[in-house]
C-alpha cells in the first residue's frame, strides 16, 4: 500500500482510546474491578461530542456481540456547533463510485492515482483536480488535501445534490390567544423576546416571516409592505379552513420590518380581554401547512392548553390517582394519528414544526409532541407556566426562547448514514422520519438535537481489521446555500471478548439503552422496560463472570470500562421518564422520554449522573488558558455524598440547573471573598448569581461558572443554596434527592448484587 | 357430474384464491421495493402527484392498505361460503388464518383509516422482516389451498 491512515492496529487504537501507547493506562482498561472494594469510581472520558460508538473496539461476529451482551450502537450529533470546520470548495466532490461514500481520511490510496474505499473496498480513481492541495499549493499529494486530512468536513454542494433551488428562510409563529393563553402572560415575553432578535434570526435578504394566532377561530395578519399598519384577517370556519390572501401573510423581513415591530408591539394588548376558552390547534396547523407548503421552513407553535375544537381535539386521559402506580402507566402513546399525519405531510414539504408548551394542567404532550417527532422538529414544556406566579419557569422560557431564535438552522435536510459492509443499521431514534433503509429526512436541522442509531453485525467482519461509519448530512443553510456535512469515524475490528470489553463506551451505552427502554415502555409497558434495564447489568455481570473473569471473587466483578454502568442504569431508573412508585405527572413524563431521545449525550449525562466540583479549594493548576482568561479546572468528584463536608462549597451541575451548595463551617474567608457576605447567618435565601467582586478567588470561580455556561447550548440557572435552611426547602430537595448524592457505592452494589443473586 | 353447491364453491374457491395470490405477490413485491428503495424515484411514482420531493412511502403504504382489507374479507367470505356448503375440513384448514387475520388487525397501531402499517415504524428493520415473512408464508399457504381447490 503505498499510503494507509494507520499503518498498524495498535497506532490506531491508541490514537483513539487516547491511551497514547503506554503500557500502564493499557493494563488500566482491562483490569477487572470489585464495585464492592472500589469507592472512587469516576466517569471516563474525554470523548468526541459528535459521533460516538458504544463498542469502541467492534466485534467481528454478531456471535461475538451476542456473548458480550452489550448494544452496538451509535450515538451522533451531527449538526452541533463547531469552532473550526474545514469547508471545501472544490468543483467534483470525490466519491465511491459504488456506495457513494464520501472520501475521508480512513481511505486508502494505492497509488497516486487511485484509491481504495473503506466501506466497499473499491477502487476508485482519483480525478486530476484532486491532485493539487490548494492549502499547501502543492501537486501531487492527494493524501494531504483537507477532505483526507480531517474526520469532520464539510463541502459546499452543487446542483447535482439539488431537487429545487435552494428555500430562503421561512419562519411562522403561531400563537395561542385563548384566555388561557392570555392569563399566563406568556404572550408579552414572546413578544419582547422576538423584537429584541428580529435581526438575529439567520437569514439573509430572502428570510420571510408570518404571523397566525387562534383561538376558536384563526386570525392572519397581512404585513405587505406598504400598508400603513398590520390587517387582521379572520377565518372562523375551522372545518375546512382557507387562506384568505396568498401573497401577504408570509412577508419578506427586511421589507416589512416595521410592520412587522408594529404587530409585535400591538399583539398583547390586543387579546388581553378575551373570553374565547376554546383552542382550535389543529385548524390553525391545517392553516400553517397551507400557508409553507410553497415553500417549507420552519413553524413554531405555542400552545397553553388541551386542543379542544376541530380536528385533532383531545380530551383529558391522565388519571390523577395514577401518577405513583407502580404499575404499567396508560396512555404514553398518542391518542389519535391527526398530529402524527400531520407531522408526516409537512415532513413531505420540508416544513418541521416545534413546539411549545406552556399549559398548567394536563394537555396530551403524548399526542402533540407526534407533530414533532416526525417532521424533525423541538418541544419545549413549560409546566406550570405563569408569568407572576411561576418566575423560574418564566426566566427559563426567556432563555431557552432567546437561544432558540439565535441558533443556525439548516433546512430541507437529508442525512444517510454508511456503514462498512456487513454491518447494518436496525432501528433509529430521534425526531426524524425514516425514508428508506439509511436515509433519514430532517425538515429541519438544528445545533441542539441528536440522534441515535442501533447496528447488527449481518456479516463477519473478518476481511477487514477496521469498520468505518459515515454520516453525511445534506442541508441548506440559512443563507440558501446548499452544504453537506460530514462526518467519518473509524473504529477497530476485534476478536476477543476481552478486548471488546475493554472499548466499551459506558456513557453511549447508557444512553441507547435508555432510548431503547423508552421505546420499550411505550410499545410494552414501563415495568417491562425498567425490567430489561436491570437484567441488561445482570446479563453483563453474568457474561463478563463466565468468560472473562478467572478469579473466583466475591463482589461485583465488572470490567473496567464499564465500572459505572451499574450505577448509571440506577440513576436512569430513577428519572422522571422511567420511575414509579413517585408521583409524576403524565405530561412530565412523556416530555422527559423526550428529551431522552434528542438531547446530546453530554447534557443526558449530566442529568442523570450530575458533575461535582469543589470550588473552596480551587486553585490554577491544570488550568486552561482561552482568550486571556484563565479557567481554573477543578477536579472532578465522585457522586457520592461521602465527598460532601461541612467545610466546604461544592457545584453540582446537573445539566440544565447548577447549584452551589454552601456547609455549614464554610470558611469566612471564602464566603466573604466570593459570595459577598460577612457570615454563614447572613447568606440570602435565595441567590442566584455570584457577585461580581475583586477578589482572585472570585475572579476563578466565576471564570469556571462562565466556562461551564459557554460549552452548553443553554445557559441554565444558578441557585446557592445552605444547609437546610427553611425558605430554600425545595432546592435542598431537588440537590439531595436528584443527584443519588446520598447514594454510596454500598447501596448501589446491595441493590444490584440482591438482583444478580435472584437470577443467577 | 353434478352441479352441487360444494363444487360450485369449490370452484369459485378456486377463482378468488387466484386474486388472493396476486395479492400476497403484490405485498411481496411492495415490501421488498421498500427494503431496496430504487435510485431514482420518479419513475416510481406515474400517477397523481409527480413531485419528487412527495414521500413514496406513504403512497406504497397506502397501496398496501388498499390490500390488505379486501384480502381479509375475501377470504372471510370464503369462510363463509365452506360453513354454507357444510365442508367441514376445509373450513377448519381456513380457519387459523382468519383468526390470525382477526389478530393482526386488533393489534394495529393507532390510526384513524382502516389500515395495518404505519409509515413511520415500518421501516424498523425487525418490522420490515416481520412484514415479508408473512407475505411469503401467505403466499405459500394461498398456493397450497389452490391447489387443494383443483383437485379436491
Amino acid at each position: 500500500m503505498w499510503w494507509q491512515p494507520f499503518p498498524n492496529l495498535s497506532q490506531l487504537s491508541a490514537a483513539l482510546g487516547g491511551l497514547s501507547g503506554v503500557p500502564e493506562l493499557e493494563v488500566e482498561t482491562l483490569r477487572p474491578v470489585n464495585l464492592v472494594q472500589e469507592r472512587n469510581l469516576l466517569p471516563p472520558g474525554p470523548w468526541s461530542r459528535t459521533f460516538r460508538c458504544t463498542l469502541t473496539s467492534i466485534p467481528q461476529t454478531q456471535a461475538l456481540l451476542n456473548k458480550a451482551r452489550l448494544p452496538l450502537g451509535l450515538l451522533l450529533h451531527p449538526f452541533r456547533d463547531l469552532q473550526q470546520l474545514p469547508v471545501i470548495t472544490s468543483n467534483t466532490i470525490v466519491r465511491c463510485r459504488t456506495c457513494r461514500t464520501y472520501i475521508n481520511p480512513f481511505v486508502t490510496f494505492l497509488d497516486q492515482r487511485r484509491w481504495k474505499c473503506n466501506l466497499c473496498y473499491r477502487v476508485n480513481d482519483v480525478p486530476d483536480e484532486f491532485m493539487y492541495n490548494p492549502v499547501t499549493r502543492s501537486y501531487g499529494e492527494p493524501h494531504r488535501r483537507p477532505e483526507v486530512q480531517n474526520s469532520t468536513v464539510e463541502f459546499i454542494a452543487s446542483s447535482d445534490y439539488m431537487l429545487r433551488p435552494p428555500q430562503p428562510a421561512v419562519y411562522l409563529f403561531v400563537l395561542d390567544v385563548s384566555h388561557n393563553a392570555v392569563e399566563s402572560g406568556y404572550l408579552k415575553y414572546f413578544c419582547d423576546s422576538l423584537l429584541e432578535n428580529l435581526d438575529k434570526l439567520p437569514g439573509n435578504g430572502r428570510c420571510r416571516v408570518g404571523f397566525l394566532t387562534f383561538d376558536s377561530t384563526i386570525h392572519f395578519y397581512n404585513l405587505q409592505n406598504g400598508l400603513s399598519q398590520p390587517q387582521m384577517l379572520v377565518v372562523s370556519d375551522i372545518h375546512d379552513v382557507f387562506i384568505p390572501s396568498h401573497d401577504n401573510l408570509m412577508v419578506n423581513l427586511k421589507e416589512s420590518k416595521e410592520l412587522v415591530k408594529e404587530l409585535l408591539a400591538a399583539l398583547p394588548s390586543m387579546f388581553a380581554h378575551t373570553r374565547e376558552s376554546q383552542s382550535a390547534l389543529g385548524p390553525a396547523l391545517q392553516a400553517a401547512f397551507k400557508l409553507m407548503t410553497p415553500t417549507g421552513g420552519r413553524v413554531s407553535v405555542f400552545q397553553t392548553q388541551l386542543p379542544t375544537l376541530g380536528a385533532g381535539l383531545l380530551q383529558s386521559r391522565e388519571d390523577p390517582n395514577q401518577r405513583s402506580s407502580t404499575k404499567a402507566v396508560q396512555h404514553l402513546g398518542p391518542a389519535t394519528d391527526f398530529y402524527k399525519k400531520l407531522a408526516l405531510d409537512c415532513s413531505g414539504q420540508q416544513i418541521g414544526v416545534d413546539l411549545f408548551l406552556l399549559s398548567s394542567q394536563y394537555s396530551d404532550l403524548s399526542s402533540l409532541a407526534c407533530m414533532s417527532k416526525f417532521s424533525a422538529g423541538s418541544v419545549f414544556y413549560y409546566p406550570s407556566f405563569h408569568h407572576v406566579h411561576n418566575p423560574a419557569q418564566l426566566e427559563k422560557f426567556q432563555r431557552d426562547l432567546e437561544r432558540y431564535l439565535t441558533r443556525k438552522i439548516g433546512f430541507e435536510a437529508v442525512m444517510r448514514i454508511r456503514c462498512t459492509k456487513g454491518l447494518s443499521i436496525h432501528t433509529f431514534h430521534g425526531n426524524l422520519f425514516v425514508r428508506s433503509t439509511d436515509m433519514l429526512s430532517l425538515a429541519n436541522v438544528n445545533p441542539d438535537s441528536a440522534f441515535a442509531v442501533q447496528m447488527s453485525i449481518e456479516d463477519s467482519l473478518a476481511d477487514s481489521s477496521l469498520a468505518c461509519f459515515q454520516a453525511a448530512l445534506l442541508y441548506t443553510s440559512s443563507k440558501g446555500k446548499r452544504r453537506i456535512r460530514v462526518h467519518t469515524l473509524c473504529l477497530p475490528v476485534v476478536t476477543q471478548l476481552s478486548e471488546v470489553y475493554a472499548g466499551a463506551d459506558v456513557q453511549a451505552i447508557t444512553c441507547l439503552l435508555a432510548n431503547m427502554a423508552i421505546d420499550r415502555s411505550v410499545s410494552s409497558g414501563l415495568p417491562d422496560a425498567r425490567d430489561a434495564l436491570v437484567n441488561a447489568v445482570v446479563d453483563l455481570v453474568g457474561a463478563y463472570r463466565t468468560s472473562v473473569s478467572n478469579l473466583q471473587q466475591n463482589g461485583l466483578v465488572l470490567p473496567s470500562a464499564m465500572r459505572l454502568f451499574p450505577l448509571y442504569i440506577l440513576a436512569l431508573l430513577k428519572q422522571k421518564a422511567l420511575r414509579t412508585g413517585t408521583s409524576t405527572r403524565l405530561d412530565e413524563r412523556v416530555f422527559a422520554m423526550c428529551q431522552f431521545k434528542t438531547e446530546p449525550l453530554p447534557q443526558l449525562m449530566r442529568l442523570m449522573h450530575p458533575d461535582l466540583y469543589r470550588l473552596d479549594t480551587i486553585s490554577d493548576q491544570g488550568a486552561l488558558h482561552l482568550n486571556d482568561v484563565i479557567v481554573p479546572q477543578p477536579q472532578l468528584l465522585h457522586l457520592s455524598s461521602e465527598r460532601l463536608s461541612r467545610d466546604g462549597t461544592f457545584l453540582l451541575d446537573c445539566g440544565s440547573v447548577l447549584f452551589v451548595w454552601v456547609g455549614r463551617a464554610c470558611s469566612d474567608v471564602f464566603l466573604r471573598d466570593v459570595l459577598g457576605v460577612h457570615d454563614y447567618a447572613s447568606l440570602p435565601p435565595s441567590m442566584n448569581h455570584i457577585p461580581e467582586l475583586d477578589t482572585p478567588l472570585s475572579e476563578r470561580i466565576r471564570a469556571f461558572l462562565d466556562w461551564l455556561q459557554e460549552n452548553r447550548a443553554f445557559s441554565c440557572p444558578l441557585h446557592v443554596i445552605r444547609y437546610f435552611r427553611l425558605p430554600t426547602t425545595h432546592y435542598v430537595i431537588r440537590f439531595l434527592s436528584s443527584p443519588y448524592i446520598k447514594q454510596t457505592n454500598k447501596n448501589i452494589v446491595s441493590f444490584n448484587q440482591s438482583s444478580v443473586v435472584h437470577r443467577l | 357430474m353434478a352441479f352441487t353447491f360444494a363444487a360450485f364453491c369449490y370452484m369459485l374457491a378456486l377463482l378468488l384464491t387466484a386474486a388472493l395470490i396476486f395479492f400476497a405477490i403484490w405485498h411481496i413485491i411492495a415490501f421488498d421495493e421498500l427494503k431496496t428503495d430504487y435510485k431514482n424515484p420518479i419513475d416510481q411514482c406515474n400517477t397523481l402527484n409527480p413531485t419528487v420531493e412527495r414521500v413514496k412511502k406513504i403512497k406504497r403504504v397506502k397501496i398496501a392498505i388498499k390490500l390488505v382489507l379486501p384480502e381479509y374479507l375475501i377470504h372471510f367470505f370464503f369462510c363463509v361460503m365452506f360453513f354454507c356448503a357444510a365442508e367441514w375440513l376445509t373450513l377448519c384448514l381456513n380457519l387459523p388464518l382468519l383468526a390470525y387475520h382477526v389478530w393482526r388487525y386488533m393489534s394495529r397501531p393507532v390510526m384513524s383509516c382502516p389500515g395495518l402499517y404505519d409509515p413511520t415504524t415500518i421501516m424498523n428493520a425487525d418490522i420490515l422482516a416481520y412484514c415479508q415473512k408473512e407475505g411469503w408464508c401467505k403466499l405459500a399457504f394461498y398456493l397450497l389451498s389452490f391447489f387443494y381447490y383443483l383437485y379436491g
